[in-house]
């Protein structure tokens, strides 16, 4: 097993699903079952990823393989001299891991959609979507520079549009489509602001080459300023994949898309990808940049939290539970919890894809309803949809013995213990909060819709459990949501292989001067201050103090988590199981409250009204601009030069022409006088003759005449 | 070596056909329509041989001896007419890598529009002999070399656009026929003058050792040939070359079209019938921004750079201007057209950054809007051929009917909101790129990003009404695509795709004279200025 061989593998793997895709789309309806090859290129993928994740991780642990071919070059430009973009694909433990995550789910989302989608006129064309998704989204884990990031960002945004509205007929799909495309963009422009700002000074996209030079002390046009900007701007691109707030707002529409679709893109993989991209530009974030993604991970886990409480479809719940926990990741992200954010990425991908596909079994077998209040008393008619489902529900509520609870519980001490060391208490404070609301409302689905009696009897008397191509994934991803796969102990991952071996936090290359302190390389007293100053690259990531308060932080966190998970599973149970408290007399109780959170918080109200509104308005008045004031301008100049051509004509007829004309006139009238005096008789003549002469004397008698 | 006068022929084929289709009856419109497609096939096979010949190496821009496929000859001569002394017009023509990729556009544009002119029943063969005029116009324009050639093609396309539309265009064509053509005739006295002005301050040497007053603009690229007291000679102190920049510039404007003079085209594209509407913004509007490059830039290298901040200002508001305009269309054509005033906007972006990266994206971007425009426009006219509306309402799941076409139509607006995998993405993130490099239009780049957005908003918004949604019942006679459109969108869709996917293909051919360029304008401006100060 060589290097080579590895990428070149992780090459066939890259493009194996777009392969499908182009044969799919080409000849889909041409070649009955087609479906067939992208779900064969798909375990390809698979396998193959299986292969390179086991060679990467067992026998390149330690190192980075790359690459890459030259795309682009542009020779002898005046000033930079060559500039060269590459493209590129690099293997770190990262990239392994992801790549078995994305194959995996997005093969047993091919299974799965092997039933639940049959019978769909365009079934050949969902797969060949499957296909380009699962492409776009392997560019993303794959690249080793940004522009080839950005451009499967793009493509991963457009597969998704494709993916949401697939069922066009629907004005809501079409709607979810566009708008989380429209939606994904303003993340993806500030995105490629970020880009712009690297690329200007650095005359690269290759990532390892940028950091290289950041290390070195050359910071975007030479200031820390422009670095935090660039760290945020990029971030941004995460906002809008990842669903964070402020730019949240498409992913709960995005349920219009079929349910397996929402398991793989809303669940695992698109939405991860913010995530995967931070983790990807994290040795670059300044610590301003890290506390503002560490905030929005906050607001965001919150926000979705107290929304996913109230609703009342099955799908909406999961979506706004996904938003909550990315919200999660992100902000164990920005708070130097590295290795936690991308634990929970991975574990979060399984039990979440799980419970979409849980909820697409049950959807299924309730012919197409969603409506929790519609729904009850599953359990006894889908037993092994139950069991997946609640394996699922216990990992996201971060009981013990899950995945789940493991990195959740990272994540929750990652946040005490930046509290601890820089005083934000707000963020654990709200961590914990959600990991309350996480538990209740999880335990809430599960009870709505598997325990208790039969809301709608006909639906449940048609009910039954799925068959085995939709059964199987389930097991599969239910299976991957106990804690074994990523360490032995079950109380402490930071010991297991995934966190001890594979995940390492990398070493900041921001300078000391702008990384949280704890942050900061342990430069001894006694080192001159020039080597802090140019960002000494072999300093640890973080310092003793960290990793001694992040100890301390470890086990106070679990017992506070359990603690609030248990208390969010009992009021679930006694809210809804045992009826003790009545849900509906809670809801009139709190009145305002419930209905702010059962209208999300009234943030797409918001936005209708101010940028769609203000764009489409703005958009009117500049049209009618257009049309009245500067095209009017036009006509007007146009008019303008009419009418002073028709007075031109008038002035040429009357005054031009009326001087020729008088001219004429008084030439004739001349004539007529003075042919009076042309009488032809001679003695006339002679007359006048002799008058002339006798005036004329009289005239020139004074010159001596 | 035989030398083979490739440009002349690639320009002047059209008006053979011309003149064989004036000598056939009017009756046979399936030969005339054949002769035509014929003509412009050629058209492509020729510029095919001119690329596969092309030396990449070459720069041209400012130096003769390094442009390619040169023909140069002595066309108008009068000599030892008193103070004028001689009057020489050369027939001076050549291609760099800036006008390299504007035969090819205009090659490949002039055939799908036969193409899709093939449904025209309304005196086929005076729109055929009309349309190869126009061909030889807008060829020409992009290899002539002398100033006074260039405006004999720039004048020659305007009439028998003007009769294209006038005639064959929609319910208002004689006022959208008659503003195109005042409007653009308005753009060519500015440039006449300032053609007329530049002739008299500088002299070229001729080969008897007398000078003479010139037209060739790469003599008026050297400040060497100037005289002292030229009216636009720099080392004139009072010289008017600021003014006659101004009124070069807005000369080309009106064409690109740039807001605010903008209004022209809408009216325009709306009337003109679809082939019309595809060389109109397929390759028309490309011939303003070239007209900037190739004569505003290197003869005014002093002036271009005071003013690129305003260049790049007036990119970034045709760029959020057209798109919030385009937003607010009910027309599918309008919305079109107003969405190519916002794509012409990056190549004003990209212009006005005298970076190599950012000039590169907007030829390229040229190029890339010419195609996919293109396609936009063909893209109108399928469905107007069959339903005689264009009412963006007026639709609404047109995919279920038309499979095909929809296929094609998310193929070119993908394409137009600068999807990567497709040309436009590479062009316009070259265009961002390149001007946001630049410290004092970096504000304004970060403000033009908006535009990618807004492309985004409109297209896919016209999109959904038209194609996606519940079918609308009322167009239940619709048919998909018939062969001849198959063939029409085709090489339009493999020249997006592969452009997108293999950009070095076009910008190997542009980077060594856009190089050149961009060292010309860095280093010629001082040698501007200070011999002004003599």
């Amino acid at each position: 097993m060589t290097e080579a061989l590895l990428l070149n593998i992780s090459l066939v793997i890259l493009l194996l699903p777009l392969l499908g895709f182009t044969t799919l789309i080409l000849l889909g309806k041409k070649i009955p079952g087609s479906h067939w090859i992208e779900t064969f290129f798909m375990f390809l993928a698979l396998c193959l990823s299986v292969y390179v994740g086991f060679g990467k991780l067992a026998f390149f642990t330690g190192v980075s393989l790359v690459k890459e071919a030259t795309w682009i070059q542009l020779w002898n430009i005046p000033v930079l001299g060559n500039l060269q973009i590459d493209l590129g694909i690099k293997i770190d433990n990262l990239t392994a891991i992801m790549l078995f995550v994305v194959t995996l789910i997005s093969f047993l989302v091919h299974i799965f959609s092997l039933e639940y989608m049959k019978g769909d006129s365009r079934f050949s064309r969902y797969y060949a979507y499957l296909g380009i998704f699962t492409f776009s989204m392997l560019g993303i884990v794959l690249t080793h520079n940004i522009l080839m990031m950005y451009i499967a960002w793009e493509l991963v945004g457009i597969s998704s549009y494709l993916l949401i509205g697939f069922w066009f007929e629907k004005k809501s799909a079409s709607d979810a489509s566009k708008k989380a495309f429209l939606v994904n963009r303003v993340g993806d422009t500030g995105m490629f602001i970020g880009i712009m700002i690297l690329f200007t000074n650095y005359h690269t996209f290759t990532f390892d080459t940028i950091y290289a030079q950041i290390a070195q002390g050359h910071l975007p046009f030479n200031s820390p300023a422009w670095l935090t900007a660039a760290g945020i701007m990029i971030f941004m691109g995460a906002v809008g994949k990842s669903a964070q707030f402020p730019l949240h707002v498409w992913l709960p529409d995005a349920m219009e898309g079929p349910t397996p679709v929402s398991a793989l893109i809303h669940a695992a993989t698109m939405v991860a990808a913010g995530v995967y991209l931070i983790a990807r530009v994290f040795v670059m974030l300044t610590a301003d940049a890290m506390l503002t993604i560490a905030i929005v991970g906050m607001v965001t886990s919150f926000i979705a939290a107290t929304i996913a409480l109230t609703q009342n479809d099955i799908k909406k719940v999961l979506a706004y539970s996904t938003v909550s926990q990315l919200g999660y990741m992100v902000m164990a992200m920005g708070v130097g919890a590295y290795q936690y954010a991308f634990f929970h990425l991975v574990t979060h991908a399984f039990f979440k894809a799980c419970l979409f596909l849980g909820s697409g079994s049950v959807i299924y077998a309730m012919h197409h309803e969603q409506d929790l209040r519609k729904m009850g008393g599953l359990r006894k008619k889908m037993p092994i949809t139950y069991a997946a489902f609640l394996i699922s529900t216990l990992a996201i509520s971060g009981v013990p013995f899950t995945s789940g609870f493991l990195s959740k519980d990272g994540i929750l001490a990652g946040t005490y213990a930046f509290a601890s060391l820089t005083g934000h208490w707000m963020i654990p404070a709200v961590a914990f909060l959600v990991a309350l609301m996480t538990a209740f409302y999880m335990f809430r689905l599960v009870i709505l819709t598997f325990h208790g009696t039969p809301r709608d009897q006909e639906r449940h008397d048609h009910a039954h459990e799925s068959p085995f191509v939709m059964a199987m994934p389930l097991v599969v991803l239910s299976v991957l949501s106990v804690f074994f796969w990523y360490g032995l102990n079950p109380a402490n991952p930071s010991t297991g292989w995934f966190l001890d071996k594979w995940v390492k936090t990398p070493t900041s290359i921001v300078p000391q001067g702008q990384r949280f302190d704890f942050m900061k390389s342990e430069v001894k007293e006694t080192a001159s201050a020039e080597k802090t100053a140019a960002g000494s690259t072999e300093a640890v990531v973080h310092s003793e103090h960290y990793m001694h308060a992040m100890h301390q932080a470890h086990y106070p966190a679990m017992g506070l988590s359990i603690i609030l998970g248990g208390l969010g599973i009992l009021l679930a149970f006694s809210m809804y199981q045992w009826k003790k408290i009545d849900p509906d007399k809670l809801a009139e109780k709190l009145g305002p409250i419930y209905r702010f959170s059962l209208n999300k918080w009234y943030i797409d109200e918001l936005y209708g009204a101010t940028f769609i509104g203000g764009a489409l308005a703005l958009s009117r008045l500049l049209a009618w601009f257009d049309k009245y004031v500067v095209d009017g301008l036009v006509n007007g100049a146009a008019s303008l030069t009419r009418g002073v051509s028709k007075l031109g004509g008038l002035f040429d007829t009357y005054v031009v022409d009326g001087l020729v004309n008088f001219t004429a006139y008084l030439s004739g009238f001349i004539g007529i006088f003075f042919r009076k005096f042309q009488t032809g008789k001679v003695q006339t003549y002679v007359v006048f003759v002799i008058f002339s002469v006798i005036i004329l004397l009289f005239i020139f008698r004074p010159f001596g005449f | 070596m035989a030398y083979f006068p490739i440009l002349s022929f690639i320009t002047f084929l059209p008006v053979l056909g011309m003149l064989i289709i004036l000598c056939l009856p009017g009756t046979q419109e399936k030969l005339i329509k054949g002769l035509t497609a014929a003509v412009t096939a050629t058209q492509v096979v020729l510029a095919g041989i001119i690329l596969h010949s092309y030396n990449y190496s070459l720069s041209g821009v400012f130096q003769q001896n390094s442009f390619q496929f040169i023909e140069k000859f002595r066309w108008i001569e009068i000599s030892g007419l008193s103070w004028l002394g001689t009057v020489k017009v050369d027939y001076f023509l050549g291609i760099d890598g800036i006008s390299a990729p504007m035969v090819l556009l205009t090659a490949l544009i002039s055939f799908i529009a036969t193409l899709s002119s093939w449904n025209i029943s309304k005196s086929v063969k005076g729109f055929m002999a009309l349309f190869l005029l126009l061909d030889t116009g807008m060829m020409g324009v992009f290899v002539s070399l002398d100033f006074f050639l260039f405006y004999v093609f720039w004048e020659l396309m305007l009439l028998p656009m003007y009769f294209l539309i006038g005639v064959w265009g929609g319910p208002r064509k004689e006022y959208a026929a008659i503003k195109f053509f005042i409007y653009t005739l308005v753009g060519s006295v500015f440039m006449l003058l300032v053609m007329i002005g530049l002739y008299f301050s500088a002299k070229e040497l001729l080969p008897n050792g007398t000078s003479a007053f010139t037209f060739n603009l790469l003599s008026l690229m050297d400040p060497k040939n100037y005289t002292a007291t030229g009216i636009l000679s720099p080392l004139n102190p009072h010289n008017l070359r600021f003014v006659a920049y101004i009124a070069l510039f807005i000369g080309f404007a009106i064409k690109i079209p740039m807001f605010p003079f903008h209004t022209w085209l809408p009216d325009a594209h709306v009337e003109a019938p679809t082939p019309i509407s595809v060389i109109l913004a397929g390759v028309l509007l490309k011939m303003g921004t070239y007209g900037i490059i190739r004569i505003s830039y290197p003869i005014f290298p002093e002036i271009t750079r005071q003013l690129a901040w305003y260049i790049a200002l007036f990119g970034m508001i045709n760029i959020i201007y057209g798109a919030l305009c385009a937003l607010a269309q009910k027309d599918f054509k309008k919305m079109i057209a107003y969405s190519s005033v916002s794509h012409m906007g990056y190549v004003l972006l990209g212009m006005a950054s005298l970076t190599t990266v950012g000039i590169n994206g907007a030829i390229f971007q040229m190029f890339n809007h010419g195609t996919i425009t293109a396609m936009l426009f063909l893209i109108v006219g399928v469905v107007y051929d069959r339903t005689h509306t264009r009412g963006l309402d007026d639709f609404g799941g047109l995919a279920l009917k038309m499979p095909v076409y929809t296929f094609f139509v998310t193929i070119a607006f993908f394409a137009a909101i600068g999807l990567p995998s497709m040309s436009g993405f590479i062009s316009e993130s070259f265009v961002f790129l390149g001007s946001f490099s630049v410290d004092s239009i970096r504000i304004i780049t970060m403000f033009s990003t908006l535009g990618i957005l807004l492309g985004a908003g409109y297209m896919l918004w016209a999109l959904q009404r038209v194609f996606l949604g519940k079918f609308n019942e009322k167009w239940n006679m619709l048919t998909d695509l018939t062969v001849r459109e198959y063939l029409m969108f085709i090489p339009l869709t493999i020249v997006i795709f592969l452009l997108g996917i293999y950009p070095s293909g076009m910008l190997n051919i542009m980077n060594t004279s856009v190089n050149s360029l961009v060292d010309f304008m860095n280093k010629m401006p001082a040698n501007f200025s200070m011999l002004g100060k003599f």
